[in-house]
């Protein structure tokens, strides 16, 4: 049954699956008289990346950091207003390229609601085979390959194929929502806080078969989340995004073992600790993070960072090598004014 | 904040412990159980069922004829022998005439309400999906319609176009085109929302069905259910219009036309006078009564 | 009487909570005893569904009365709570016990400041006047550390930031100096870096003020950075109970653990995860027998009998477990 929508690697291994070069996206606010847009929220501004084939890039970030928004973007839910896509070696939406339904069998996405990502009219099967079938599957075979996958997940097709969404747990219904974004044998799976809305023993589930599921379907991952802990298990690279911007960028161990950004640090200082007698002490930063309406010029981070100086607000910081890991922050830059930077 | 439910993630485990399947009910099936048990909804049905019927069956019923005149029976009171329910004011027998005007009473309260869902709700859904200009342009003319109050313009359309039963029939449809279109374009602005609508889009499938598999079963129920509690508003709007002899001409059987010719009896025999606003009221009543069980009904989400 | 300072602050025995509708019964806690004191954090951990949030919005008797069926006892500085009403309930509620929220934007009206609320609260409860309303609600804003107080009050809830106006909820809860405040999971909403200043700052007023708190999360980590003890909630009942250094370095109860080694931390790169199989139980009938065997790798014969008790395993830590505790440790 693999036959029927194939998916064949065409660049080798070093080729990456998907790059994204300059990608942009602000959404205007309609204000004022007659829908005239007076704002504009700065929600990604660009941003490149590149996913090697195999691998999972962890994407963290607060809230209003763009990172639901780049899903969005890599799956063209929602049109860029600047910058170009290449999925294995074939620039997306282009003249030469390939088309965006062509794109989207190949890179699929998990939602974060796992009640509101399933139609509540439909069973689980009906949901599970409306991908195939609008590819140009036969009912039937649909149907079958739904069942398939459906066991692939966890979930007995004899039990589950004809309930309805309700009738789930939000575990179960997330297994669904998993199973669906593999319908199309996808070789990318965007995961958008897929785990985010789960209590911690179904969570832990979950993400161990999302790791079976890798291997036995050699997907790659963009695994979105909040949650430091579960990005550092699940991926290979990781990409810290602040209002918009990534400010670094790297290997898991890097990052987590030397993070170079102030943001990133205080990211991972701000996690609870796990150990009664090493309680926190004191915030790592204080405030919220601004409003990605009117960002801060210069480094978006200076206004909550305790090394900010003059050069922050004046330039802004570009993602510099390392060697380890890619930064954007003036401190790493040689030679940008900041009184720390080698 | 989220008030924990605290059932709501108890169905049974998952991969393991195969447990017997529960008997899965599909949507409809449960808003048929859960309409089943709510006793005001299935009395409201009866009663309508019982009203349509005897309107639909009216010729084979043994009734009077409801057009035969008589100088000599006027105004005979409710309970007279051979016309339980009295005579008008030119003597024709009033059950007869009640059950032959819901012919043209729910007819009229129906059939606008229909036609008026038809172009409203096509309206409305192409204005949620599409959204940007497109909704804009659709709404905003709606909006003009929004400005004059729905009796008015009832009235000045049927005042335009001439009294008459096919134009006031248009004038009501006209009038409910834009609260339908607007219910509609909201519901679907909502589930247009949802992430399965994304999911839908992500997995390339085309716009066309989207809508039917994805968006048609989720908005028509809502839409519906409003509807219904328009038919009540569409039967006084009529009746209205008859009444002020702009819809329905006599000597045809209608509620309301036949609530202004006994207006004169009001003094002699008011109980009489008062039978054809009754039927309005206890059908308007039954049909709204109705649509507010259905939306209970239709509010599953456990 | 006992000396005031070591008598408890809140005392639930057996408290059962049931929601009975048309269509079904939820059997929603099943038996929670606990005693909070003076200046104590107990943090009560669970999953959805646990009772958790039940538990603590009985206190304030705030599920609907006519499909609620409480038993038991919640007493408050030895008053019994179950059987108030009216102005006694309206008395608990404002001036003795204080709820924070997940959510801060539904806990404000969106159509008055920040300030109008708070005065407003402070009127009704200690008639005092306009002005020293407003002077002691500016007090709060400084009490929960909200940068210019003076011009925040003049901020409509909208204004502000999911950080501030978490804190201004706080500074609400506390306007009438209640003995007892009771946190719903008031940071799941929030980003990392704000999450751990209110936790803090909770930490720090509970000194302060020598509150006693009972916080609810779903979320170990969380837990332990503000409680002194833990209590954890399974399917309605507490299962485990004790110090939050007992808690961590020896759980007793197989789910506490299995709670544990499921929650995903640094180091675990690599790891398979040991996730606890299955789902939490239906609620439809009151528990015969642990509910937690079903999914519990010790589980025995035994345990299928009778809902296990809630026994000492060492000073101050208590376990519903009657397998053979210690030979589990491993």
């Amino acid at each position: 049954m693999d036959s029927v929508l194939p998916v064949t690697d065409r660049g080798g291994p070093v080729q990456p699956l998907l790059l994204a070069k300059g990608l942009r996206k602000h959404f205007p606010i309609p204000g004022g008289l007659l829908g005239r847009t007076t704002k504009v929220v700065r929600a990604v501004d660009d941003l490149s990346l590149s996913v090697a084939k195999g691998e999972t890039l962890g994407v963290v970030g607060e809230s209003g950091c763009g990172k639901s928004t780049v899903a969005r973007l890599l799956m063209r839910l929602i049109r860029p207003d600047k910058g170009t896509m290449v999925l294995d070696g074939d620039p997306v939406d282009e003249p030469h390229g390939i088309t965006l339904n062509e794109l989207r069998r190949q890179v699929q996405m998990v939602f974060q609601d796992s009640y509101a990502s399933l139609n509540p009219r439909l069973t689980i099967v009906e949901t599970l085979a409306f991908a195939p079938r609008a590819h140009g599957l036969a009912g039937a075979e649909a149907k079958a390959r739904s069942r398939d996958l459906l066991a692939k997940v966890g979930l007995d097709p004899n039990n589950f194929a004809d309930r309805y969404p309700h009738e789930l747990s939000g575990g179960q219904r997330q297994r669904v929502n998993i199973a669906r974004a593999l319908a199309l044998r996808p070789r990318l799976v965007i995961l958008d806080e897929a785990v985010s809305a789960l209590d911690k023993s179904v969570e832990a589930q979950v993400l161990n078969m999302l790791v079976d599921l890798k291997e036995e379907f050699g997907l790659t991952y963009i695994f979105i989340s909040h949650d430091l802990n579960v990005v550092q298990y699940l991926s290979d690279r990781v990409m810290v995004m602040y209002l918009g911007k990534i400010v670094e960028i790297g290997a898991v161990e890097a990052i987590y073992g030397d993070p170079q950004h102030p943001y990133t640090r205080a990211l991972l200082s701000a996690r609870p600790s796990m150990d009664p007698r090493r309680r926190t002490r004191e915030a790592p930063i204080q405030g919220d993070p601004p409003n990605p309406i009117d960002p801060p010029s210069g480094c978006r981070f200076r206004t909550r960072c305790p090394f900010a100086e003059d050069v922050c607000g004046k330039a802004e910081p570009l993602l510099t090598d390392t060697g380890a890991q890619e930064v954007a922050c003036h401190m790493r830059i040689r030679g940008s004014g900041h009184t720390r930077a080698p | 904040m989220a008030i924990q439910s605290p059932s709501l993630d108890m169905t049974t485990a998952a991969a393991p412990a195969p447990v017997a399947r529960p008997a899965t009910r599909s949507y409809w099936q449960q808003v048929g159980r859960r309409l089943r048990r709510d006793p005001v909804t299935l009395v409201c049905g009866g009663i309508l069922l019982l009203i349509v019927l005897a309107a639909l069956g009216a010729p084979w019923l043994g009734l009077a004829d409801p057009y035969k005149t008589s100088m000599l029976r006027r105004l005979y009171p409710i309970g007279s022998p051979n016309f339980p329910l009295g005579t008008d004011e030119l003597g024709r027998d009033m059950l007869s005439r009640l059950i032959y005007g819901g012919r043209l009473s729910l007819f009229m309260g129906v059939t606008p309400v229909i036609c008026a869902l038809l172009i409203g709700g096509a309206l409305g859904i192409t204005a949620g999906f599409m959204g940007g200009r497109v909704n804009m342009l659709i709404m905003r003319i709606m909006d003009v319609f929004y400005a004059f109050p729905s009796v008015l313009l009832a009235i000045s359309l049927s005042g335009a176009m001439g009294a008459g039963a096919e134009n006031t029939l248009l004038a009501l449809t006209l009038v409910f085109i834009p609260p339908i279109c607007r219910v509609s374009e909201s519901v679907t602005t909502q589930v247009r929302g949802f992430d399965f609508v994304d999911a839908a889009r992500a997995s390339g499938a085309g716009t066309l069905t989207i809508v039917r598999v994805h968006v048609l079963g989720n908005v028509l129920g809502p839409i519906l259910v409003y509807a219904t509690s328009l038919i009540s508003v569409a039967i006084i709007l009529a009746a209205g219009l008859s009444f002020l002899g702009l819809g329905v001409k006599p000597p045809e059987p209608e509620w309301g036309l036949m609530l202004n010719t006994l207006r004169q009896a009001i003094y002699v025999n008011p109980l009489l006078a008062a039978l054809p606003g009754v039927m309005i009221f206890i059908t308007s009543i039954c049909f709204n009564l109705m649509s507010d069980g259905l939306r209970a009904a239709m509010d599953v989400k456990a | 009487m006992t000396d005031p300072k070591n008598a408890p602050l809140l005392e639930v025995e057996d408290l059962h909570v049931t929601f009975v509708t048309p269509d079904r019964t939820v059997h929603a806690v099943n038996g929670v005893s606990f005693a909070l004191k003076r200046g104590e954090t107990l943090g009560i951990l669970g999953e959805s569904g646990s009772g958790k949030s039940v538990t603590l919005r009985s206190i304030l008797k705030l599920h609907p009365e006519h499909r609620t069926r409480w038993s038991g006892s919640i007493r408050l500085e030895g008053d019994e709570v179950l059987p108030m009403k009216g102005s006694a309930l309206a008395n608990l509620r404002g001036n003795r016990v204080s709820m924070i929220f997940q959510e801060p934007a539904t806990a404000f009206d969106p159509v008055f400041t920040i300030g109008q609320q708070i005065t407003e609260t402070i009127r009704r409860h200690t008639g005092k006047s306009d002005a020293d309303a407003w002077k002691r609600a500016k007090e709060l804003l400084e009490l929960v550390r909200i940068p210019s107080p003076a011009q925040r009050l003049k901020a409509y809830p909208h204004e502000m930031s999911g950080g501030m106006r978490q804190r201004a909820m706080i500074a609400l809860a506390l306007s009438c100096n209640p003995s007892l405040l009771l946190a719903d999971e008031p940071t799941t909403a929030l980003d990392a870096t704000v999450q751990i200043q209110v936790l803090l700052l909770i930490r720090e007023l509970q000194r302060e003020l020598d509150l006693g708190v009972i916080f609810v999360t779903h979320d170990i980590g969380v837990a332990v950075e503000v409680s002194d003890r833990i209590g954890v909630m399974y399917a309605g009942k507490l299962v485990e109970l004790g110090g939050v250094e007992q808690m961590v370095d020896a759980p007793r109860h197989p789910y506490t653990r299995g709670l544990l080694a499921s929650t995903v931390h640094g180091g675990m790169r690599g790891q398979r995860l040991e996730a606890i199989p299955g789902a939490p139980p239906d609620l439809s009938a009151a528990p015969t027998a642990c509910s937690f065997a079903p999914r519990c790798k010790y589980a025995e014969a035994r345990c299928l009998a009778a809902p296990p008790p809630l026994t000492a395993a060492t000073e101050g830590h208590l376990v519903r477990c009657v397998g053979r505790i210690d030979t589990l440790a491993a």
